[in-house]
């Protein structure tokens, strides 16, 4: 029972903890809390692996503005509990069975024949300095791309989000 | 050996002016279209005349290869011809009544629009009668036999747009048809047995064998065969129907094709396939009797008849009877003698009939004419010549010919004979019964008073033209008529037999055809009998027969006498004596009047359940049920498949989700499968 | 040493569980934050295996997963206000003009 594991297990504990609630909930408020809460363990997690940077990167980004970003949205629409509506047999029939099937056999390929070994705390230390290296040498055309990626989206949701002009002639 | 004559440009000039006419002719003007008419059928007259010149210096027969035509394995048919006396005969007699006819038909057919149309099929017909009759295997002959089935199908269904003719065309083809099935067996057997359809090697593979005395053997079935085809085409019984219907075509058509040529087809065959027909005795038996029958049969119902065409056209049945009688008792050159002088004066009473219909403006029946012979002697003078020839009177044509047809049918069995003479009778009495209708007594028609009306009872489309009253018809007709009159009347002289002091010139003509080719075997006591004496030598006549022949003769005139007689009391000294007999002998007289229900009796028999067949069965069963529905379901099918699968585009996200969770699914779980096997 | 397959079963658990909450919440907007689990997991898994191998791309993939995922969720918000305004509600089963 070393001391990686057991962190492991309690970082483990919350993500699970997190993303069963998320499910549970009938708010979406809850169910946005909750995921804050997974997302937080999950930066453990990396931490654990020796990714520092992505870490840092998980909570400023993902729990910090991602998830304020969500949060805000449901304060903004008012979201309430979510009423009992009739779904889609579909879904429920076919679609979790068969992701559960899915995941009970990657499940058992992982554990018995994956052939991995096991991994050191912090194996790859992620430091910011190899990252930018690589990030800024060999990844340079995917992070322009996603410049510009990211300028598009926000002119989309500026333009989609915005308050539809009122008609025109209606003044005077 | 034999200079080349060309043989198959005959067939081809009358071909020529058929595509001629037939592409331009709607554009042309009249006289051109009879100018090409003209041109190409008269040049196959003058060549026929050049070849019949030249006939003595030939090495017989004849033949002339063209080109190759089917070559399958060890079967060949080329595209061949073939000349002898027979074909010679044959091809004077269609060449010249066929001219003549052409020109008749100037005059006849003159008002009417489909004038260059007629002329057309007019030609096409001389081409597969010629075909026919030069046709040197049995293939090219079955081909000139099928083309002038449609030939006569096209003619006599000419003014389509009437719905008898159209039927008529129908009737006559369909008819045919079922006869051509009998001849294509028998070519099918003739091809499976002697390797070839060629006349020469078929005709000398079968001269060895020895005649079939028991029953059914191969050549019997192939005599049989070969007669069931003669009788559809030849209106034999059972297969005579369609000849008195064909008399909706226009009256060129019924002389040329229905009384000169194409009806004596058959006799051709079977004259042709006489080493057949010699070496099966039945079948030969079989010929004399259905010709006997038909004769007698045919003539029972032309005495009841009242439309003019129709007594003729029962006439033609009766006198092919009598072709196909003399076949039957192997006297196959009387029976060609009798086909060449039927021609002549059959097709000129169907042209003076055509001729008479054209002066009282359309009118057919003979109940209202008469007292014409003042009106249009011209007509009647060339009528009374046939008239005469028909009935056998002596001197004239028929009677040379018809009685060497009895006196030979009567060395096989007197039953012939005997019915041969009273169909004789019968003959005379209907043909004289027409001519006194007709010709004398009062006008009981309507043609003076209302002439200018058009056409009214055209049974023969053929109204009036606006001038005034009965008319003689105009010289291009009358032309014809008279050459066939004086022909009627000379064309007998070329076989007055040894009794009458002749020489038997045209039964000598064609002796080398029939005669050279008599089987071996001596058992075939009738044949040999009649024909050792004259091959032995050669050419005088039997001295036994001949008192008796005389006494014959005398009593086959007497016969002829006889339904004169009975004619003119009938239908000119007391003109009510037919209906008072009529109506005493009442059923008897409908039964002729309806000819003897056979037509009614065929319609219930075969046509009536096939069409009742055809309806519920095959249409409404078969093409309804099973075929519509087979593709209207498979449409159906389709709709209603897609209609359950459209279901999936519910608008639900969800849904969509699931699917694609579900889907992800199967292709993960099929990696890792394929991943574990391989591990 | 905590065996990598451990990381694995953790990685592959939360990806389930978004994917059943897509399938089972009918609140877009549930929906989109079952959709963020989902990329979480993958994330999980990218630094598990880039830790094994000692492969340093791996973080670079995370970090351009992340960026990716920022850019979505805030079009796809935008969306949803847009989808809100028009219909009113935030039930995934009354968005469904689209259907056959």
């Amino acid at each position: 029972m070393s001391f990686h594991l057991i962190l492991f297990l309690a970082f483990g504990a919350v993500c699970v903890g997190g993303a069963v609630n998320l499910l549970a909930q009938r708010h979406p408020i809850n169910s946005a809390l909750s995921l804050i809460a997974v997302m937080g363990a999950l930066a453990g997690e990396y931490l654990l692996l020796g990714a520092e940077f992505v870490a840092a990167v998980q909570v400023i980004v993902y729990a910090g503005a991602i998830m304020v970003l969500f949060v805000f949205v449901i304060m903004l629409l008012n979201a309430g509990e979510e009423e009992e509506t009739k779904g889609s047999r579909v879904a429920i029939v076919l679609g979790v069975p068969g992701i559960l099937i899915a995941s009970v056999l990657v499940a058992w390929v992982v554990l018995r024949r994956s052939g991995t070994g096991d991994v050191a705390l912090g194996a790859l230390p992620g430091y910011p300095r190899e990252i930018a290296q690589l990030l800024f040498h060999d990844f340079l055309l995917p992070f322009e791309v996603t410049s510009i990626l990211i300028l598009i989206a926000i002119m989309g949701a500026v333009v989609l989000a915005s308050k539809p002009e009122p008609p025109a002639g209606k003044v005077e | 050996m034999n200079p080349t004559l060309n043989l198959w440009v005959i067939p081809i000039l009358p071909l020529a002016g058929a595509a001629i006419n037939g592409f331009f002719g709607r554009k042309s003007s009249r006289q051109a279209v009879t100018a090409v008419a003209l041109v190409f059928s008269g040049a196959a007259f003058a060549m026929a005349l050049w070849v019949a010149a030249r006939f003595s210096s030939l090495s017989l027969p004849y033949q002339e290869f063209l080109a190759h035509w089917i070559r399958a394995g060890s079967f060949n048919a080329d595209f061949a011809f073939y000349l002898d006396q027979l074909s010679l005969v044959m091809l004077l007699v269609v060449t010249g009544v066929g001219f003549l006819i052409h020109v008749y038909s100037i005059g006849y057919m003159w008002e009417d629009p489909g004038y260059y149309r007629f002329f057309t099929y007019l030609n096409l017909f001389m081409f597969f009668m010629l075909t026919l009759v030069l046709a040197g295997n049995y293939l090219q002959l079955f081909i000139g036999w099928e083309g002038v089935g449609l030939a006569s199908y096209l003619l006599v269904g000419f003014w389509f747009t009437k719905d008898s003719a159209a039927s008529a065309g129908k009737k006559a083809f369909i008819v045919n048809r079922i006869g051509d099935f009998g001849f294509l067996i028998a070519l099918f057997l003739l091809i499976k047995h002697f390797g070839s359809l060629d006349f020469s090697r078929v005709f000398g593979a079968i001269a060895p064998i020895r005649p079939e005395t028991a029953g059914a053997g191969l050549l019997t079935t192939i005599g049989l065969l070969l007669m069931v085809g003669a009788a559809g085409k030849s209106a034999q019984i059972p297969l005579y129907v369609w000849l008195p219907d064909a008399m909706e075509g226009p009256t060129p058509v019924s002389a040329l094709i229905h009384a000169a040529t194409m009806v004596t087809a058959g006799v051709y065959m079977v004259a042709r396939s006489h080493v057949i027909f010699e070496r099966a005795p039945m079948a030969l038996t079989v010929v004399a009797i259905i010709g006997t029958l038909t004769a007698f049969f045919a003539a029972t119902i032309g005495i009841a008849q009242t439309d003019i065409k129709k007594v003729l056209a029962y006439s033609t049945v009766s006198q092919l009877g009598y072709m196909f009688m003399a076949c039957g008792v192997g006297a196959f050159s009387a029976g060609i003698f009798h086909l060449m002088t039927h021609a002549f004066f059959k097709g000129l009473l169907f042209l003076a009939a055509g001729s008479v219909i054209h002066a009282v403006g359309g009118e057919q029946d003979m109940r209202k004419m008469g007292g014409l012979r003042t009106k249009i002697p011209w007509t009647f003078w060339t009528m009374t010549a046939a008239t005469l020839a028909i009935s056998g009177i002596p001197g004239f044509a028929g009677f040379f010919s018809k009685d060497e047809i009895l006196w030979q049918a009567y060395q096989t069995n007197w039953v012939y004979w005997l019915v041969g003479v009273v169909t004789a009778f019968i003959t005379s009495f209907y043909m004289f019964r027409l001519w006194f209708l007709t010709f004398f007594g009062e006008y009981r028609g309507e043609a003076e008073a209302k002439h200018g009306d058009g056409g009214r009872s055209a049974h023969d489309a053929h109204g009036g033209h606006g001038h005034g009253g009965i008319h003689e018809s105009p010289r291009v007709m009358v032309v014809p008529l008279v050459i066939l009159a004086v022909l009627s009347v000379i064309g007998g002289y070329v076989g007055v037999p040894g009794a009458l002091g002749g020489n038997d010139r045209f039964d000598k003509f064609l002796a080398p055809v029939f005669h050279g080719s008599a089987p071996a075997n001596a058992q075939n006591a009738n044949l040999g009998e009649k024909r050792a004496p004259e091959q032995a030598t050669e050419g005088s006549e039997p001295k036994t027969g001949d008192s008796t022949e005389l006494l014959f003769t005398g009593i086959s005139v007497f016969a002829a006498l006889l339904g004169f007689g009975l004619a003119w009391m009938f239908y000119h000294k007391d003109p009510e004596l037919p209906d008072r007999i009529a109506v005493s002998f009442s059923g008897l007289y409908r039964v002729l009047v309806h000819k003897y229900y056979v037509d009614e009796f065929y319609a219930a028999l075969f046509v009536k359940p096939l069409i009742d067949g055809s309806t519920r069965i095959l249409w409404q069963g078969v093409d309804r049920k099973v075929i519509d529905a087979a593709v209207n379901d498979a449409g159906d099918g389709a709709r209603h498949v897609s209609d359950e699968v459209r279901h999936m585009q519910s608008g639900n996200i969800r849904s969509y989700a699931g699917w694609v969770a579900a889907g992800a699914a199967v292709v993960i779980a099929f990696v890792i499968w394929k991943w574990v096997v391989t591990l | 040493m905590v065996p990598l397959s451990y990381y694995l079963l953790l990685s592959g658990f939360l990806f389930a569980c978004g994917v059943v909450g897509f399938l089972i919440k009918r609140n877009i907007i549930t929906i989109f934050m079952s959709i963020e689990l989902m990329l979480n997991g993958v994330n999980l898994s990218f630094v598990a295996f880039a830790a094994q191998w000692h492969v340093l791309a791996g973080h670079i993939f995370v970090f351009f997963v992340m960026v990716v995922a920022a850019a979505e969720s805030a079009v796809g918000l935008a969306i949803i206000i847009a989808v809100y305004r028009t219909r009113e509600t935030l039930n995934v089963d009354q968005v469904n003009l689209l259907k056959l």
